[in-house]
């Protein structure tokens, strides 16, 4: 459980002077809680951080200050005065301008306009362009950015993208700038910049809420932190008196000293059963977010992925299934040299993929569970292109019962099940294709307590029958506990390698947060 | 980069060189192709199709479609032709009006009641049209020769027909808005990414719902010059226009995605789909050939098939004509 | 989302938009024959029957391949072109203008054959834009919708052909067992159609795409070569519908021919329940959605009802039918 906080008392004592705060703040959608009395402030020209894992709710509590989200309880306090809004364009005149993590500008428009829309200069009635193409060359150039604002935004590369959105921001005079991950996109030098600008706002006494997930950037430039898990603010502190090691724990709600014990249904494994390299891949690269990715997956064995939200885990999954085309690396499957062009390919080789994005790439929503479960399988299943209805429902409700689907039948619509059933289907999709691998990708998120812990128990089972699995999971103790071997990803490099016995709770977390093991100083510290 | 902005350029100017080129051609080889005749003949019919396509190029840019245009501009040439005894003002302001009602109820479908473009202008054809024949009584409607009226379609203004000045006022009014408003930028922001437009604080709904009404009103503007020009309020007229106007627009270089767009261009694009078809008539007269007019269709189409496979290629590359001012 | 709240909504109460997306039509239907049963005289006989069925018999061939065409999340605007081609080309060839056959049924086979194949090749042209290219449907088959009554003009010279061959009009006025053969078509098709939607792999595929691309294309489905022969398809059916009209006619005016066919064809499909954004498709609905529209019309026209009037009422079914579904699948 998370200590007793009140960022409210801690805000003020840091600082007198405070420009926002926000107590108690609830936000449901559909009767399913996104915030539960979520704190959170701000100092004039402070530089403050906000973390946490996906899902925690950072999103969610900067819309809801936006206005984007109407809040269902709580109090805000912006600039000495109760703060009221209902659309960004409000809380923009407000004087709190946003930086969405998606590149939230209008590609096809010119660096000017994109700029300044909803704020245009204008002469006689009309818009004056002179004046506009000044004010936006003089917004970018305090970003080092020479650029011809007349071009389309979609010339330029995404940094120079990136800058024109925090040049947007700016330009609206705010108060209180806040930047959603605005480095995820930059290399060092542009990065670099940015932190010279976010300086530079900081001495106009602008304030700057910067959400990140790579903590050497927070140590840079930010002055304090306030860590958010489910939906709630569990820490705030100042950035020089948290490592990151208490970061990370503080984000996954671990506490370094742990008790014994499972919190996962994985129980441990029969090493025997652990056969030869399936697949391995070396030196994998397409762009920044994967850098140097190298990893191999034994047949009977769970290989799982473990890093922070950007770390390249993802992307990496998608290379090996065919999705995207690596730049660099090789691969092999099976003792063969692999190079998937589409995921037919991979399907064919024998791999199956459980996407983390279930709604967008995995369920057809208005098929059935049969459907959707047969869809990869159905032209095997079928004779001269027609159904075998018997064969498809044997099989079908096989899985249902193995799987332990809760629906009322194979007709069921997919879109009427629960997250955690809906997994169990695509699960389906891919065992009854009978593969060598599967990769699961966050296999267990948005999925109930007791659904995580069957969905935990039939990957280790399956994994005991001589399947190899590659999961990736960003709750720690999934991959600790589940995994035989981790590998982890920090900022699109393999950074680090765990045998089940080395995987610890401290090792994993400092090689998430650093890059390696920690070292005899750090861990004393 | 310099490779990308010679095809962006030829994007953007394409269709206006195409334009050049064909009146070259066409004044090289025929007498009397840039006679005055000639010029204002052409001006005069396809100054209905210019501003049809006008509005049309304002919906597209939203990321829109509008199919209602030229059933509209039939129940415009009705309405206005049953006004014209009262006189030409109210003829003309009738027209215009009953274009606007249908503009309204299509933007009403669209942003209130969240349906498909493409169905609810869909929809509103078969409306149009079915009200446009209940009026005229499924038969052309004359319009009043004493009232004036027919002078909006036939008579000139300093030398030029009065129709072509209108479309050179809508031309001109529709290039400022887009070009110098705020409501013009949003339209092409609302195409280019409507979440990004709302969460940039821009009233997305409002705009998109000026774009139809506007594009009714020019239909039933439209109209009002087909029935002075005939003399005649003409029910079952305006069929495939809506087509040729997205044909025009799209030649024009706008995207259909929405969120790029030029008036100019758009303007280009029906000259030059106008003047092919001026082209074969010539072509036909000299008697070298006998392509008949059913060419021009065909031409059409295959003028819009490379127009679009080359946006596509485009578009995937990245690179896309956008500067219009 | 959590399981309950799930579960909640799987039992949910009755939803009437939901309720009404699903049956409406059907309803809608039987209502209408009520009416004309009470009200319309001779309403119960076969030859109104028989006048029914013919008008909405080529909307419904058309409307078939549009349904599997929108189930992929498509549209088909060139239906009525394509329709007007075979409609063209068809004449020319059993009247010998082209290549002359002395031998009747063998020219009446080649020509049906050769003019629906050319329709199916340019619904395939239809498919390779949009898989090839990534040019959305709707401006795809614009193309065609605009050059391809130009190319039917073209080969005519925008003349009408008549003709008298009882071999070829058969397709049109001739009876199987006392049915029209039309009406038989009609039937075959829709019976071909909705048992491949139910229960083929390729049936299976296309609402895969209509219902969720991408997911479909990390099956391993091949989501081009789907679209490809669905866009074909599509092309089939039109060269078909347009042989039944000129067949019924006994001439082709390539003017006229499948004139604004694309419009009664989507209305029938979106009428009959198939959701327009794709990935739920029933072509039996779009029957029951061809024939309500038809009835609609007939009942009108019988009770007085002016045609044009008919024109309006048919937009105000086609807002509603989208509009409750749309508001059934949001509740």
């Amino acid at each position: 459980m998370p200590e007793p906080f009140d960022a409210f008392r801690i805000g003020f004592a840091m600082n007198t002077d405070s420009l926002l705060s926000m107590t108690g703040i609830d936000k449901r959608f559909a009767g399913i809680p996104a915030l539960s009395g979520a704190s959170f402030a701000v100092g004039r020209g402070e530089v403050h951080a906000l973390i946490g894992q996906n899902g925690a709710g950072k999103s969610t509590l900067i819309k809801v200050l936006t206005g984007y989200y109407k809040r269902d309880a709580g109090e805000v306090v912006f600039d000495g005065k109760p703060f009221e809004v209902s659309s960004p364009q409000q809380a923009q005149a407000s004087g709190i301008s946003t930086i969405y993590q998606e590149i939230n500008l209008v590609p096809y428009r010119s660096i000017t306009e994109n700029i300044c829309l909803g704020r245009e200069a204008r002469r006689y009635g009309l818009l004056d362009w002179k004046r506009m193409h000044q004010e936006a060359e003089a917004l970018l150039r305090r970003f080092n950015v020479r650029a011809d604002v007349r071009r389309p935004l979609l010339e330029f590369n995404t940094a120079t993208q990136q800058m024109v959105a925090i040049a947007r921001a700016i330009g609206f005079s705010a108060k209180l700038v806040i930047m959603d991950e605005p480095t995820s996109s930059l290399d060092e030098r542009e990065v670099a910049v940015l932190f010279n600008v976010i300086r530079q706002l900081k001495q106009e006494g602008v304030s700057v809420v910067f959400v990140s997930h790579k903590l050497d950037e927070l140590y840079e430039v930010c002055d304090r932190v306030t860590i958010m898990r489910d939906g709630r603010t569990v820490k705030t502190a100042a950035m020089n008196e948290i490592d990151k090691i208490g970061l990370v724990s503080a984000m996954l709600g671990r506490a370094i000293e742990r008790a014994e014990g499972h919190a996962t249904a994985f129980s441990d494994r029969d090493e025997k059963k652990i056969g030869k390299v399936l697949l391995s891949a070396e030196n994998l690269a397409i762009n920044q977010i994967v850098q140097d990715v190298s990893f191999s997956v034994r047949s009977g064995e769970i290989a799982g992925f473990a890093g922070l939200l950007g770390a390249g885990r993802t992307e990496t999954a998608r290379l090996v299934f065919g999705i995207d085309r690596p730049r660099a690396g090789t691969m092999t499957f099976n003792g063969h040299n692999f190079n998937p062009h589409k995921p037919s390919d991979a399907i064919a080789a024998g791999m199956g993929f459980c996407t983390e994005d279930r709604k967008s790439e995995g369920i057809v929503p208005d098929m059935s569970v049969a459907e959707n479960m047969m869809l990869a399988l159905m032209p095997k299943l079928s004779k001269s292109g027609v159904i075998d209805e018997k064969a498809q429902r044997d099989i079908v409700e096989r899985f249902i019962r193995q799987l332990g689907i809760k629906c009322s039948g194979p007709d069921q619509k997919v879109r009427e099940l629960s997250g955690g059933n809906q997994q169990k289907v695509l699960l389906g999709r891919w065992l009854a294709m009978n593969p060598r691998l599967l990769i699961l990708d966050e296999p267990t998120r948005g999925i109930d307590i007791g659904a995580k812990g069957e969905i935990q128990a039939l990957i280790k089972t399956l994994a005991d029958q001589g399947l190899a699995v590659l999961m990736i999971s960003s709750e720690l103790e999934e991959v600790i506990e589940g995994a035989d071997r981790v590998f982890v990803l920090r900022e699109g490099i393999s950074v680090a390698e765990f045998d089940r016995d080395d995987a610890t709770e401290d090792a994993v977390m400092s090689a998430m947060a650093h890059g390696s093991a920690p070292t005899i100083a750090e861990a004393a510290a | 980069m310099t490779r990308q902005r010679l095809i962006s350029m030829l994007g953007s100017y394409g269709v206006v060189l195409a334009l050049l080129l064909l009146v070259l051609f066409g004044w090289a080889r025929y007498d009397y192709f840039l006679g005055f005749f000639n010029i204002t003949s052409v001006l005069r019919y396809n100054s209905m199709f210019a501003l049809v396509a006008l509005g049309m190029c304002f919906v597209i840019m939203t990321g829109g479609i509008d199919l209602s245009v030229g059933s509209t501009a039939a129940l415009g040439s009705v309405v206005a032709a049953l006004a014209s005894p009262q006189g030409a003002l109210v003829g003309l302001g009738a027209g215009v009006g009953a274009g606007l009602c249908v503009g309204l109820i299509n933007a009403i479908l669209v942003t209130r009641l969240k349906i498909m473009p493409f169905v609810a202008t869909l929809a509103m054809m078969l409306a149009a049209s079915g009200t446009a024949l209940l009026l005229a009584d499924n038969q052309s409607v004359s319009v009043s020769y004493e009232s004036g009226f027919t002078s909006i379609g036939q008579d000139n203004f300093l030398g030029f027909p009065i129709p072509a000045w209108i479309a050179i006022v809508a031309y001109v009014v529709g290039w400022i808005v887009l070009n110098f408003t705020s409501t013009g930028r949003g339209v092409l922001a609302v195409g280019g990414n409507e979440d990004a437009t709302r969460l940039m604080g821009l009233p997305a709904d409002r705009i998109k719902f000026l774009v139809y009404f506007a594009s009714g009103g020019l239909a039933g503007l439209a109209g009002v010059i087909l029935a002075s020009q005939f003399g005649a309020g003409q029910p079952i007229e305006g069929v495939g226009w809506e087509l040729f106007a997205i044909a025009a627009v799209v030649v024009g270089g706008t995207l259909l995605t929405g969120g790029v767009g030029s008036v100019g261009a758009t303007l280009a694009g029906v000259l030059l789909l106008g003047i092919l078809f001026n082209v074969l008539n010539f072509e036909n007269g000299k008697g070298w050939i006998s392509l008949s007019a059913y060419w021009q269709s065909v031409i059409r189409g295959l003028f819009l098939l490379v127009v679009v496979i080359l946006q596509a290629k485009l578009s995937s590359r990245g690179s896309v004509a956008v500067r219009d001012y | 989302m959590t399981d309950t709240a799930r579960q909640q909504r799987i039992s949910r109460p009755f939803d009437p938009f939901d309720f009404m997306a699903r049956y409406g039509t059907l309803i809608a239907l039987a209502l209408l024959i009520l009416f004309n049963f009470a009200f319309t005289r001779n309403f119960a006989t076969m030859q109104t029957l028989n006048v029914n069925l013919t008008q909405v018999c080529t909307i419904v061939i058309v409307a078939v391949g549009m349904t599997l065409v929108i189930a992929t999340g498509g549209i088909d605007l060139s239906v009525g072109s394509l329709m007007a081609i075979s409609g063209a080309l068809a004449p020319m060839i059993f009247l010998g203008k082209i290549v002359p056959i002395d031998n009747v049924a063998l020219a009446v086979a080649a020509a049906m054959i050769i003019a629906v194949g050319v329709a199916g090749l340019f619904g395939l042209f239809n498919g390779w834009l949009i898989a090839r290219f990534r040019i959305q449907p709707i401006v795809a088959t614009l193309v065609l919708f605009i050059a391809g009554r130009g190319i039917a003009q073209v080969l005519t010279n925008g003349n009408l052909q008549t003709f008298r061959v009882p071999q070829f009009q058969w397709i049109g006025l001739g009876r199987l067992f006392g049915i029209p053969v039309q009406v038989v078509l009609m039937v075959l098709l829709v019976i071909a159609a909705a048992w491949m939607l139910k229960r083929t792999v390729f049936g299976r595929q296309i609402l895969a795409i209509g219902g969720n691309e991408r997911a479909a294309e990390l099956s391993g489905i091949a989501v081009s070569r789907v679209k490809l022969v669905v866009y074909t398809i599509s092309g089939l059916c039109a060269g078909i519908a347009g042989l039944v009209v000129i067949a019924i006619n006994s001439s082709s005016d390539a003017n006229l021919v499948g004139m604004g066919m694309e419009l009664d064809a989507i209305a029938a499909v979106a009428v009959g329940g198939t959701l327009l954004s794709g990935g739920k498709a029933t072509i039996i609905g779009t029957l029951l959605g061809a024939m309500t529209i038809q009835l609609v019309r007939y009942t009108l026209l019988a009770n007085g009802v002016p045609d044009a009037a008919a024109l309006v009422v048919k937009a105000g079914i086609i807002v509603l039918a989208v509009w409750i579904q749309q508001h059934g699948r949001r509740a």
